[in-house]
């Protein structure tokens, strides 16, 4: 797949790289991807640990995750809507771009959103926690994940009609459910069976499994597994968001 | 001036359905260089299904398009790099400035950032538009935000523009500038594609026009040749206080063609201003009182019936 950076590779990057910067320029100020990407984990973190006794130790890794989950995926599902809302997609795609540029633009944008608002919650995790840290799996998990789920975001995108706020609800209806059945709320080791089965459906799970690993040394699935887990999660939602991006293309326009 | 007959744009065949909807309907034509080239029609003819088509935003069922001879299917990003793109509905954007847009499309095109900094000047100098560089464009009225528009379409310098509907929605005043903005850039050696459902910009800024209709190309030809077309297209209403056998009036050889509206005759000429001087002699010679009479002017939808009934 990696050719020598000829002429047509480094448009292409350099597309990706332009996409990108717009998204930043545009969208993270936009008020749906705050609340719906940081207030939103702010609020389900208070309404499930406040008040309870809860060991952090054992849940901050999930909780970790939860947020990269929430925002990364933030990101996505809002541009293509808003851009076929404000009559900007059309002029977009004139440009020298192909629609992976566009998917792997927005992700990028997701998954850099995801990584800075990650790296603080990570930092108060380490001053008030006392974790012995393997950063370089920490980190390589923290890029994937934050990839994939901002990946999964821009597939969430593609049905898109132009409407904003009908796709954050169509892509919170999809959200939620993967964070309930990871190993979030209840740690990994605890589940069984069929609960345990339904885990393995989630990406967030495998990013749980690093972060516990990386954080506390310990993980029920083997590090292999998780990395190519959650590389095998991306490919299929880059591939499955760039077919309905296409097929999608004119709905809107 | 004199127009080179290389074809910048050559397309073959080309079809697009939606659904039951034939868009457009195995159409061909080429483009020249340096030409400024009108795709004019109705609203629905299938202009902008032809302009996605040939910038490479949707996929024809069939046919090709070359630009500048790069296949735009099988090699679309190369294309691309060649053209400008002024969509219909395509808007810039809103949060960002004049100066941000236009250096946002360049990067695009890989120009280097340092340069584009003075061509984003340079240019929204030419459109007057140096003092507001730096205001974010939803602040803009239409017409300045279509220059913004143009200005990030051609920051590139593309050998070729398309322009779907340029002026359609705009003042008088923006009308006028973009098409001079037109002929500029062509006489700086541009290639224009642009569409309209506006015979008289056509008319005034059209090496050679395309006439589209229900997806297929009805002719193709010069504004003045399409003229002849357009002019044998007006008509004289009228109607009398009785029943006339016009088969008399049509003697005057002055009408090309009749057709019966309810109690009214509908002449078609292409001399109105004689056919009525003729009338008004006629209706004196035998003697009648005029209910109706009224000269119709060449309109689009004339043209059509009469291109799709000369086919
Ligand atoms: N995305 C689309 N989906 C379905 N039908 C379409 C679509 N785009 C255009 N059409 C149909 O194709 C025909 C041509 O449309 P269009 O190319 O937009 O015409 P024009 O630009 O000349 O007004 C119309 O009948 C229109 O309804
Ligand atoms: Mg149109």
């Amino acid at each position: 797949m990696i050719m020598p950076l000829g002429n047509f590779n480094r448009q292409f990057f350099r597309g990706i790289a332009v996409v990108t910067e717009k998204n930043i320029r545009i969208y993270y100020t936009k008020p749906p991807v705050i609340i719906f990407g940081f207030l939103f984990p702010l609020f389900m973190f208070l309404a499930f640990y406040l008040g309870k006794e809860v060991d952090f130790y054992i849940f901050f890794p999930g909780l970790l995750a939860m947020f990269l989950f929430f925002i990364a995926s933030s990101v996505g599902p809002l541009i293509t809507p808003w851009e076929k809302q404000a009559g900007t997609y059309e002029r977009l795609l004139s440009f020298p771009v192909s629609t992976n540029t566009i998917i792997l633009g927005d992700s990028a944008a997701g998954m850099i959103f995801g990584i800075m608002i990650n790296v603080v919650v990570l930092a108060v995790g380490l001053i008030t926690l006392n974790y012995s840290l393997n950063i370089l799996v920490l980190c390589l998990g923290m890029l994937l994940g934050a990839f994939c789920f901002s990946a999964l975001g821009v597939l969430l995108a593609s049905p898109s009609v132009p409407n904003p706020s009908y796709v954050m609800m169509f892509s919170s209806i999809i959200r939620f459910p993967l964070i309930f059945i990871s190993g979030i709320f209840i740690p990994l080791e605890d589940l069984h069976g069929f609960g345990r089965m339904l885990s393995y459906f989630s990406p967030i799970t495998y990013l749980v499994d690093i972060f516990n690993f990386s954080l506390r040394g310990q993980s029920n699935i083997a590090l292999i597994v998780d990395f190519v887990a959650l590389i095998i999660f991306s490919l299929i939602f880059v591939y499955l968001a760039n077919r309905s991006h296409k097929r999608n293309l004119m709905r809107g326009l | 001036m004199e127009k080179e007959s290389i074809k910048v744009i050559e397309v073959r065949e080309l079809t697009k359905k939606f659904g039951d909807v034939t868009a457009v309907d195995h159409i061909s034509f080429g483009v020249r260089k340096r030409e400024i080239f009108g795709f004019l029609g109705p609203n629905g003819a299938g202009k902008t299904t032809t302009i996605r088509m040939l910038t490479g935003l949707i996929t024809p069922d069939s046919g090709d398009v070359l630009i500048d001879g790069v296949d735009i299917r099988k090699n679309p990003i190369k294309a691309k790099m060649k053209i400008g793109v002024i969509p219909e509905m395509g808007n810039i954007y809103v949060d960002l400035t004049a100066k941000q847009n236009i250096i946002l499309a360049g990067r695009f095109y890989g120009i280097a950032r340092s340069e584009l900094e003075n061509m984003a000047d340079a240019l929204l100098a030419k459109f007057g538009l140096s003092k507001r560089a730096d205001d974010p464009v939803k602040t803009f009225s239409k017409g300045m935000k279509q220059q913004v528009n143009i200005a990030s379409a051609i920051v590139h310098s593309p050998e070729l523009l398309f322009l779907d509907e340029p002026t359609a929605g705009l003042d008088v005043q923006s009308q006028r500038m973009i098409k001079t903005i037109i002929r500029e850039m062509n006489q700086r050696g541009t290639t224009i594609f642009l569409t309209t459902h506006n015979i008289e910009e056509a008319n005034v800024l059209c090496d050679r026009v395309g006439i589209i209709n229900g997806g297929e190309i009805a002719a193709i030809d010069t504004p003045e040749g399409l003229k002849r077309t357009f002019e044998e297209t007006q008509s004289v209403e009228i109607s009398f206080d009785k029943t006339v056998d016009v088969s008399k009036i049509e003697e005057s050889r002055l009408v090309i063609r009749k057709e019966k509206l309810g109690d009214k005759w509908r002449l078609y000429t292409d001399n109105p201003d004689k056919l009525v001087k003729y009338l008004a002699q006629f209706a004196q010679d035998h003697n009648l009182i005029f209910s109706t009479m009224e000269i119709c002017g060449a309109s689009l939808e004339d043209a059509f019936v009469k291109l799709t009934e000369d086919r």
